[in-house]
C-alpha cells in the first residue's frame, strides 16, 4: 500500500470517528435549534482536517479528491448540516488549490488555512441576479492606497458569521460587464457582515444561511488571477455538485439504514416470517442504488476529466451538462428516496424522537433542489443542448 | 471572413457596445457577451458558415474573440477539405 493511499484511509477514518462521535450525538439539537455545528467543525478542525485537501508542500493534509468526496459522504450519514459546511469549505478551498497558478499570496493564504484551520464561506449568489452565478451586480472599486473596496447583497451566505475568511465572486471593476467576473478571498477582519432576516427555514438548519450585505476592502493580491468563470467551469460547479451528491448520498444511506434497522426488529418480532414492510425494503434499496450509481459515475468522470492536460474536457458543454445533471438528478432523487423510506417506517419514522425517525433526512434533503435551483440549471442546460452534440 | 464574422457578432452576441468597432483579438466575454448569447453565436455560425462545431470545440476559449472564432473555422473548413 503506498503511503497516499494509508494517508488517505487515516485521514478517512478520522473523519468517521468525528462523525460517530460528534456529528450524530448533535445533529438534533444541531437541527431543532437551527444552530451551528459547531462540534463537529472543532473536531475537524483538531484533526487538520479543514486543510486535508491543500497539498503538503503548502501544509496541508494532500489527500485525494475522492477521499474529500467520502468525507463529505460519510459526514453526511450523521449530520447533513455538518456534512454541507464541510463540503462549502471544501469547494473553495479546492477552487484556490485548483487555480492559485502560483500566485505568491493564495499560496501563503493557504500555508495559513493548514497552520489556523481557517474556515472559508462563500458568498457568490447575489440580489438582482435571478439566481445566476454566471453574473455579478456588485463590483471591485479602486480606492485610496491602491486597495479595493466592494459592497455586496447575498440572499444567502452559509455560515458565514462562523467563517474565518469569505470567497466573494464581484465584477473585475465598475466599468466591467456583469459576467466579467473575479473572486476574491477576504478576512474577517476586512469585511463587516450586516445580515438581513432571519434563519428558521425547513431543513439544513444547522448550515445558518441568512442574508447578509457584505462590505469589504482588500488588496489587489487578494484577487484571484484566473476569472471566476473559467475556476466555475473546471472546478467550482461540478466539485459543488460532486461534494454536495455525495453528503446527499450520505444522508439518504442513514434513512435507508434506519429503514433496514426498523424492519430487522420487526422480523424479530415474528421468527419465521418476513414482514410485509421486507417487500418495501427492497424498493427502497433500488432507488437508493439509482442514486449511488450517479454519485459514483459523477465522481469517477470527474476524477478522470481532471487527470487531462490543461482540463480541456472540462471547459466543454458535454461537460458542463454532464454534472449539471448529475446535480438535478441527484437532487431529485434524494428527497424522493427518503419519502420512501419513511414509508417504510411510518409513524415511527415520522416521529422526531424514534431511533427510527427520518424526518431531519427528508427535510435536509428536499434543500437539494433549492442550492442553485434546478430550473435555473435547467435553463442553462436548454440552451446548451441546442448546440452541444455529443452528450 | 472576418466581417461575416463581426456581422454575426453584432446580430447574437448582444454586446454593450458597437460589435462595428472591436478589435479582432477583443474579449467578448469582457464585451458582455454572456455564456446564453454564445450558444446563439455558435448556431448561428454552424447556420451561416454551414458547419458543425464538434464538441471538443465547444468551449469558452473557441468563442472568445472574432480572431479566435476564425481560427476556429479555418481549422474546421480545412478539415473538412482534406
Amino acid at each position: 500500500m503506498s503511503v497516499s493511499v494509508d494517508r488517505d484511509q487515516a485521514f478517512l477514518d478520522t473523519v468517521r470517528r468525528v462523525a460517530d462521535e460528534l456529528a450524530g450525538p448533535n445533529a438534533d439539537s444541531v437541527d431543532r435549534e437551527a444552530r451551528f455545528p459547531i462540534e463537529t467543525i472543532e473536531g475537524l478542525r483538531a484533526e487538520g482536517a479543514l486543510s486535508a485537501f491543500i497539498p503538503t508542500e503548502l501544509g496541508g493534509g494532500g489527500v485525494a479528491f475522492e477521499t474529500i468526496a467520502a468525507a463529505c459522504f460519510e459526514l453526511g450519514r450523521r449530520c447533513g448540516a455538518s456534512a454541507m459546511v464541510y463540503a462549502m469549505h471544501q469547494i473553495q478551498v479546492i477552487s484556490i488549490v485548483r487555480h492559485l497558478d502560483d500566485a505568491p499570496w493564495f499560496e501563503e493564504y493557504l500555508r495559513r488555512v493548514a497552520a489556523e484551520q481557517r474556515l472559508i464561506a462563500s458568498v457568490t449568489s447575489e440580489v438582482g441576479t435571478g439566481g445566476d452565478m454566471g453574473r455579478s451586480v456588485a463590483a471591485l472599486t479602486p480606492a485610496a492606497e491602491g486597495r479595493r473596496v466592494f459592497e455586496k447583497q447575498a440572499p444567502t451566505v452559509s455560515y458565514g458569521e462562523h467563517a474565518d475568511d469569505l470567497f466573494v465572486t464581484l465584477r473585475r471593476s465598475p466599468e466591467a460587464e456583469p459576467s466579467d467576473q473575479v473572486i476574491v478571498l477576504a478576512h474577517k477582519e476586512q469585511l463587516e457582515l450586516e445580515q438581513n432576516g432571519t434563519w428558521d427555514p425547513l431543513g439544513m438548519r444547522g448550515t445558518c444561511s441568512p442574508g447578509f450585505l457584505v462590505r469589504g476592502e482588500l488588496l489587489p493580491e487578494q484577487i484571484l488571477a484566473t476569472p471566476f468563470a473559467r475556476v466555475s467551469a473546471e472546478s467550482m460547479s461540478p466539485v459543488s455538485h460532486i461534494l454536495w451528491s455525495h453528503l446527499w448520498l450520505g444522508i439518504v444511506t442513514d434513512a435507508f439504514d434506519r429503514a433496514r434497522a426498523f424492519v430487522r426488529a420487526a422480523a424479530k418480532r415474528s421468527p419465521g416470517e418476513t414482514p410485509p414492510v421486507a417487500l418495501r425494503l427492497s424498493h427502497l434499496m433500488s432507488e437508493l442504488s439509482l442514486l449511488r450509481a450517479e454519485v459514483g459515475s459523477g465522481l469517477r468522470d470527474f476524477v478522470e476529466a481532471s487527470a487531462e492536460p490543461d482540463r480541456e474536457r472540462l471547459t466543454t458543454m458535454a461537460s458542463a451538462l454532464r454534472f449539471n445533471n448529475l446535480k438535478i438528478a441527484t437532487s431529485e432523487q434524494a428527497p424522493r428516496v427518503c419519502q420512501s423510506a419513511l414509508g417504510v417506517c411510518g409513524i415511527v419514522g415520522f416521529k422526531n424522537d424514534t431511533p427510527f425517525s427520518v424526518g431531519r433526512h427528508l427535510r435536509d434533503t428536499m434543500s437539494a433542489c433549492l442550492m442553485i435551483a434546478n430550473e435555473r440549471i435547467h435553463q442553462t442546460n436548454a440552451g446548451l443542448l441546442l448546440i452541444a452534440k455529443d452528450v | 471572413m472576418t466581417e461575416e464574422i463581426r456581422k454575426i457578432v453584432a446580430d447574437h452576441a448582444r454586446l454593450s457596445i458597437d460589435a462595428a468597432g472591436l478589435a479582432a483579438d477583443a474579449d467578448l466575454y469582457q464585451a458582455g457577451m454572456t455564456s446564453h448569447a454564445s450558444v446563439n453565436v455558435m448556431l448561428a455560425l454552424e447556420d451561416h458558415f454551414d458547419v458543425e462545431f464538434p464538441d471538443r470545440m465547444l468551449t469558452r476559449d473557441v468563442f472568445e474573440s472574432i480572431a479566435a472564432i476564425e481560427r476556429a473555422l479555418g481549422e474546421l473548413r480545412g478539415s473538412t477539405v482534406s
